[in-house]
């Protein structure tokens, strides 16, 4: 296996882009990623997206993205895999590349949510848990995060407002942001007394999903851009239990600690040496057990990094530096690709929100409660 | 409508039937595949790990918020994912005693299946 990087990435603005399709969203993401660097002809086309089918707006997206890009002919490949998604067809992307296969392939990742209502859409992304034993009793994946947390609270005697530093640093984070969807800071003042969701997970604990997408070129000849080349070093995919219940240990996400350590592994990489990370937060009790399973810290010990300011930019721990999901959206299939943007653009030093000399990167996404991860270690240079 | 989706699994809905392992008496819900797994009804008991008030449903629910969600611990081993019902949020606690009652699950409208199957209230 030969080493890949980083050429082009782009990522549109996430937004309600009421105007627009997924299609027209893809073709600007992937028209932005080609152009933005010097690179072979791309031998494929990897398309994620999570909910189209789902939500009832089109299903086999990648023969249109690919023909909309001026592609026509080139081999696809089309992954669903909830909010994993993005990250599955960076994964599979850097095998191709790696393997000798391809010179250069393309990764897009794509999501269009905002043309059905709430319900309909809570109603698709409960399709990423079980069915037959936890959809069919409207529980939604929020309410299981919601129930995640409460348990979490009960066994470490914390409260809700030990969670609002996620939102609040991820806000802070996304106001330099040109695409983030929420350009603005909150206050814990304000998160104490958002209206509840899920209870006991409240309006400004909960992500907004939102219409964007990202696309990056991946190649075997390192391209460099601002003075550094990106590699791919790492890369990892695990699962876990698709019905929540079924887990021996509820506050273990498996799936996301068998990631990390693959993907670390792989880059040679220790947990220690990596300088910014990226995490699938869409609520505050999403990072803290993320965390938690990375073995970042201890046990019941997450929602400290955030009392501490560790999550801060200027923190040992840096997360959500382009908003996170909470303040830069959820893309839901798009945001495995949307991190490796945003990382990308921090290794190459010129981030909106910059950690000055940042060499290494994390990124995890996941699908449902963790019942697939995947994560990616960056290295610039 | 869905109607074979539902009707495979009309014993574990209506009457908790899960499995055990004809070797090493485990016990499993929901019911397993295989040779190895003979049906068991559950006593329905069990104790509550944790819970949710849901105020944003999803399609198909609208007409019942605020609902609760819970993961409960059965009194046989196995954790189950149900609605609790009978009983307001503020009278329900981590680890309190619940059993299975037989409740409407889902009206799917006119043309549709009245769904039913179980829920969690506290033991009486």
């Amino acid at each position: 296996m030969r080493p890949v990087f980083v050429a082009g990435t782009y990522a549109t603005a996430v937004a309600e882009h009421w105007n627009r399709t997924a299609l027209s969203l893809a073709s600007e993401a992937l028209h932005g990623a080609l152009a933005t660097s010097a690179h072979p002809p791309v031998g494929a086309l990897y398309v994620a997206n999570a909910l189209g089918a789902a939500i009832g707006m089109q299903s086999n997206l990648a023969p249109a993205i690919a023909h909309a890009a001026g592609l026509t002919g080139i081999e696809i490949l089309s992954l669903d895999g909830g909010g994993a998604a993005g990250g599955l067809a960076i994964r599979q992307a850097m095998l191709a590349v790696a393997s000798g296969m391809h010179e250069a392939v393309a990764v897009v990742g794509v999501e269009k949510v905002s043309d059905v209502l709430d319900e309909q859409r809570e109603a698709a992304v409960a399709l990423l848990s079980d069915g037959d034993w936890e959809g069919v009793h409207g529980v939604t994946q929020t309410a299981q995060w919601a129930m995640l947390m409460r348990r979490y609270m009960h066994d470490y005697a914390v409260t809700p407002l030990d969670f609002a530093h996620f939102a609040v640093n991820a806000h802070a984070n996304a106001v330099a942001n040109t695409h983030a969807l929420y350009r603005f800071a909150i206050s814990a003042e304000k998160f104490k007394s958002a209206g509840m969701v899920a209870d006991p997970l409240c309006l400004l604990d909960c992500a907004t999903m939102a219409d964007g997408a990202a696309a990056l070129i991946i190649t075997a000849q390192p391209v460099t851009q601002c003075g550094r080349t990106v590699r791919i070093a790492g890369s990892g995919v695990a699962t876990d239990t698709l019905a929540l219940h079924e887990r021996a240990d509820l506050l273990d996400l498996t799936a996301i600690r068998l990631a990390t350590q693959r993907a670390l592994t792989q880059a040679g990489c220790a947990l220690q040496e990596v300088h910014v990370y990226d995490l699938d937060d869409a609520h505050g009790i999403c990072a803290v057990l993320a965390v938690e399973a990375m073995g970042i810290t201890p046990r019941g010990s997450g929602t400290t990094l955030g009392s501490t300011g560790a999550i801060r930019p200027d923190g040992s721990v840096p997360l959500a530096l382009a908003g996170g999901c909470k303040a830069r959206g959820d893309m839901v299939g798009a945001l495995g690709v949307y991190q490796l943007v945003e990382l990308t653009t921090q290794l190459r030093g010129h981030a909106s929100t910059q950690v000055p000399g940042a060499t290494r990167a994390l990124a995890v996404c996941m699908a449902g409660i963790a019942n697939t991860a995947v994560a990616h270690v960056l290295v610039g240079a | 409508m869905e109607l074979a989706r539902h009707w495979r699994v009309r014993h574990a809905r209506y009457r908790l039937e899960g499995s055990r392992h004809t070797q090493t008496g485990a016990i499993a819900f929901p019911p397993r595949d295989g040779t190895e797994w003979q049906p068991h009804v559950l006593s329905g008991r069990g104790t509550l790990c944790t819970y949710a008030v849901i105020h944003q449903p999803p399609a198909g629910h609208a007409g019942e918020v605020p609902y609760m969600v819970a993961i409960i611990q059965l009194a046989e081993g196995p954790r189950i994912t149900a609605q609790l019902t009978d009983c307001d949020a503020h009278d329900v606690v981590i680890g309190m005693d619940v059993e299975m009652v037989t409740r409407l699950l889902e009206d799917m409208g006119a043309d549709g299946l009245l769904l039913y199957g179980y829920k969690f209230r506290p033991l009486l």
